[in-house]
């Protein structure tokens, strides 16, 4: 037993960098243990890993294209959460936002660019937050959980747009379940044309100026929960709904209020999908970004640079992972889902683990070299 | 009869932190008695009870079943030596049936067969002899609360309890019901069980036992054949008379009625009417201080008077013009607009969002105006320099805005409200339980704080269960009993006698 910490005293850097790292670590290692079982060399794995995500430019292009969207889904959730909600809906709320972006896209066909991208952002977010609404509302007034309203809603919207895509808006001159595609000069610029601006010649990755937006919008989140009105109060509700009522804050307003912004950031996963990199809106389009986001959002402690920095991970695992899988035989794509899992575990249901041996560590030896 | 004792307890000690709860406590209860333990909340008569029940250890002291001493380590093991324990808060499953929820954990076999009848046999049995009208195939969330309670006595008799333990059990019933209740326990003592009632209410002692010991802060200040005392008698001793600390207050310069309260009632949130009818008026530069037992209804017209509550009937008015009634109410934040403050009776459940740092809550409650915000962002750099300059006015220890507040003393939390809600210089200001949990230093500083709200012209409500806070403080005093109040003095040469009577009910 180690004695508990007078959590005073612990440096911010521990809590904050030191045991994140950690547990990091920790997965890694684990996660070689499973690779060596399965007849591969851990180290020579990682070091695929690091070279297929950031070795050259166009894999470092899909780390930064996966990131993307884990930040949009990872800020999703921990807007939420800061107001004691668990959105589960993120999948939903991104497939129904992607809808918003096509319809803007569509109808709007020769309007003049910079107008077409600012609506269609708007209508991701409307759509997004449009579809986390029913759920924040049975949440604030009737008091249903939005765990179990999320999931419904997660359904529900995967029906509706299997139905518009076969039967309402549907390319017809193709078999596919997916919509025609948008006109060509409302396609956001490819990474790799920017480079081509400069001179650079680079070949293709999916990473485009979504990405630039989703650090802005972290940015943006950020302000928004701790420099505003708005995310004072949703944090005083999901901290103390006693002390807020006491406060003369509204629980109920919040509540939608948070899940509204949340559904919104969510959403914003259409821009880069559907602006970005496939220009139409075709079936299952999400591919589970929205439940890697809660893992994304848990990892980075809820807070925008945390969530960066884990969206980061996430991406490095997804094309580092693609490339392992390719490169060595015995390592299918599933071996790296397993891998994700044991990140998730070890940084989000065991992170407190080895906190209080860790915190203990540093504090004594702090103490050392005070005396 | 010679009586034997069944229950002994001897030198027990029991601390949470500083407070110590039970201090030396011994008490022998015999086979056949209903013993009363009475004392105010916080007496420390639930711990004691846990600790016979194995929920706490105590951390010194022997208790002896039937002379032998035995080490209780767990609600189980305490089943087992014969002790049954009617909580405040039934522990029953609301959708299992009566007979699911008395067999739970005694269920005797894996699959439900033979046992089962065997102990629906056993329980209508019991039933008969007790005189317990129970529908056994009831479910229990379609059972009233006077019906669960029998429940859970029925529960106690089934795993063959000889010592049954009720806390505060008339608490949360009817009239009718508490008087079905003690039909039962005189029952139950005529076939020889011992009962050991944990109450705060006088009539309850003098009703039905025939033993009772008072509590206060942790001690045993006495025992006495009920047939020996009065009620008048055990409310001296349950309010005590220690000495009081008397704080230097110069003479009251009292103006104008500011609050009007005209009849008003109010619910709890089970539907209880907890406040009945009561009325009052609060004058500038006093200090009316509301005295009563907890549980009698300050809590809820506390919040009433916030507007965390809203009233069912009556009206509230603010200097002539009414503010609430049952048709409209005014909500927390349009009264701290019109200068209503409110220092709330538990400060982490509601005072504080102890996750926040100071200075996030030393703007609670004001952050939606300038200085503090504009119409939608907050101003860091007015919100720092204010917290730095109240920590530093209120003496809040350590002066650092910045930190959690979590990581403060009760007494430094304490002062971060008060200094928050003292800070406008409210016209009404409505305190609940100033100083619970603070320490002398800190108690000092906060009378002394609000005495000078009082000299500048505030209209002060002062709701406290402790009687010396009350009688130092206030310049009138009101008592409320059971949601009403039963009397008002002017605290001049007023005895803690006098008011403890009216506390515990008496009005004659």
């Amino acid at each position: 037993m180690v004695k508990a910490v007078d959590k005073t005293k612990v440096p911010w850097w521990v809590a904050n960098v030191i045991v994140p790292l950690v547990n990091l670590i920790l997965a890694l290692f684990v996660s070689g243990l499973f690779i060596f079982i399965a007849g591969e060399n851990p180290y020579q794995a990682l070091k695929l890993i690091i070279y297929g995500s950031f070795g050259y430019l166009e894999g470092f292009g899909y780390t930064l294209y996966y990131a993307t969207n884990f930040i949009f889904t990872g800020l999703a959730f921990a807007v939420a959460f800061h107001c004691r909600l668990f959105n589960i809906g993120g999948e939903g709320q991104a497939y129904i936002g992607g809808l918003g972006v096509f319809l803007v896209g569509y109808y709007l066909t020769g309007f003049p660019i910079s107008i077409v991208w600012i609506l269609a952002i708007a209508g991701s977010m409307l759509f997004g937050a449009a579809w986390a609404a029913i759920p924040a509302y049975l949440q604030a007034y009737r008091g249903s959980h939005v765990v179990i309203t999320t999931i419904m809603f997660n359904f529900i919207a995967s029906a509706l747009m299997v139905f518009l895509l076969v039967d309402v808006i549907r390319d017809t001159s193709q078999m596919g379940p997916h919509t025609v595609p948008l006109a060509e000069e409302q396609w956001f610029p490819m990474f790799r044309e920017i480079a081509g601006w400069f001179g650079m010649k680079v070949g293709y990755s999916p990473l485009n100026i979504t990405f630039l937006l989703s650090i802005l919008v972290s940015l943006g989140v950020w302000f928004l929960i701790w420099r505003t009105k708005w995310g004072y109060e949703m944090r005083a509700v999901g901290h103390n709904t006693q002390a807020a009522i006491y406060a003369g804050i509204s629980p109920q307003r919040n509540i939608i209020l948070a899940m509204l912004i949340s559904g919104a950031l969510a959403g914003m996963l259409g821009v880069n999908e559907i602006l970005g990199v496939h220009h139409e809106v075709m079936v299952n389009f999400p591919a589970g970004y929205g439940f890697t986001g809660i893992a994304v959002a848990l990892m980075g402690r809820n807070h925008p640079i945390g969530i960066f920095l884990a969206a980061i991970l996430f991406g490095m695992l997804y094309q580092g992972g693609s490339e392992v899988t390719f490169d060595m035989p015995n390592i299918t794509r599933y071996m790296f889902v397993a891998v994700q899992g044991v990140i998730i575990l070890f940084s989000g249901a065991l992170e407190n683990l080895f906190r209080p041996q860790i915190e203990y560590f540093f504090v004594s030896k702090l103490k050392e070299r005070e005396a | 009869m010679v009586s034997q004792p069944i229950l002994e307890l001897q030198n027990i000690n029991k601390s949470f932190g500083h407070v110590q709860a039970n201090k030396n406590v011994s008490v022998i209860v015999n086979k056949g008695d209903i013993y009363g333990i009475i004392g105010e909340n916080g007496a420390g008569k639930s711990t004691l009870m846990s600790i016979v029940f194995g929920y706490y250890r105590a951390d010194s002291g022997i208790i002896k079943i039937n002379n032998n001493t035995i080490d209780i380590k767990s609600p189980h093991q305490s089943i087992l030596s014969g002790i049954g324990m009617v909580h405040q808060h039934f522990m029953l499953v609301e959708t299992f049936t009566v007979l699911e929820n008395i067999i739970l954990g005694f269920e005797g076999e894996f699959i439900f067969g033979e046992k089962l009848k065997e102990a629906k046999k056993n329980l209508e049995k019991l039933c008969k002899d007790y005189n317990l009208q129970i529908d056994l195939d009831a479910t229990i969330s379609d059972l009233s609360v006077g019906f669960r309670q029998r429940v859970e006595i029925l529960k106690a008799l089934y795993r063959q309890a000889e010592i049954l333990i009720l806390d505060e059990p008339t608490g949360v019933l009817t009239p009718q019901e508490v008087d079905e209740l003690f039909k039962i326990l005189r029952s139950l003592k005529k076939e020889g069980k011992t009962i050991i009632l944990i109450t705060h209410k006088l009539n309850e002692i003098m009703n039905l036992t025939n033993k009772v010991t008072v509590m206060r802060q942790g001690e045993i200040v006495g025992e006495r054949n009920t047939q020996d005392t009065s009620k008048e008698e055990l409310a001296e001793m349950m309010v005590g008379r220690s000495v009081l600390l008397r704080v230097e207050k110069q003479k009251a310069k009292i103006g104008e009625v500011v609050l009007e309260i005209n009849n008003i009632s109010v619910k709890d949130d089970l539907d209880v009417m907890r406040v009945k009818k009561v009325s009052f008026k609060l004058k500038k530069g006093e200090i009316l201080g509301l005295a009563g037992v907890t549980g009698n209804g300050q809590t809820e017209l506390l919040e009433a008077l916030t507007g965390i509550r809203k009233i069912e009937s009556g009206e509230i008015k603010l200097e002539g013009t009414t503010i609430s009634s049952n048709s409209h109410f005014s909500n927390p934040r349009e009264l701290r607009e019109k200068d209503v403050a409110h220092v709330p009776e538990d400060r982490q459940r509601m005072g504080l969002v102890t996750e926040f740092n100071a200075s996030e809550n030393i703007i609670f409650g004001y952050h939606h105006k300038p200085p503090f915000s504009n119409s939608s962002i907050m101003m860091g750099s007015n919100i720092f320099n204010h917290s730095n300059a109240i920590m530093k006015e209120y003496d809040v220890r350590p002066i650092s805005p910045f930190l959690k507040t979590s990581n403060f003393s009760g007494g430094n939390q304490q002062k971060i409200i008060l200094s928050r809600e003292l800070n406008k210089d409210p016209k009404v200001l409505l305190v609940g339980q100033p100083t619970r949990g603070v320490d002398i230093g800190a108690i000092e500083f906060i009378h002394q704080r609000i005495i000078d709200m009082r000299n500048k012209g505030a209209a002060i409500l002062l709701v406290s269960v402790e009687l010396d806070e009350i009688l130092s403080l206030s310049d009138r005093i009101v008592i409320m009993f059971d949601g009403s109040l039963v009397g008002e003095k002017i605290n001049e040469n007023v005895t803690d006698r006098e008011v403890g009577l009216l506390m515990a009910g008496i009005t004659n």
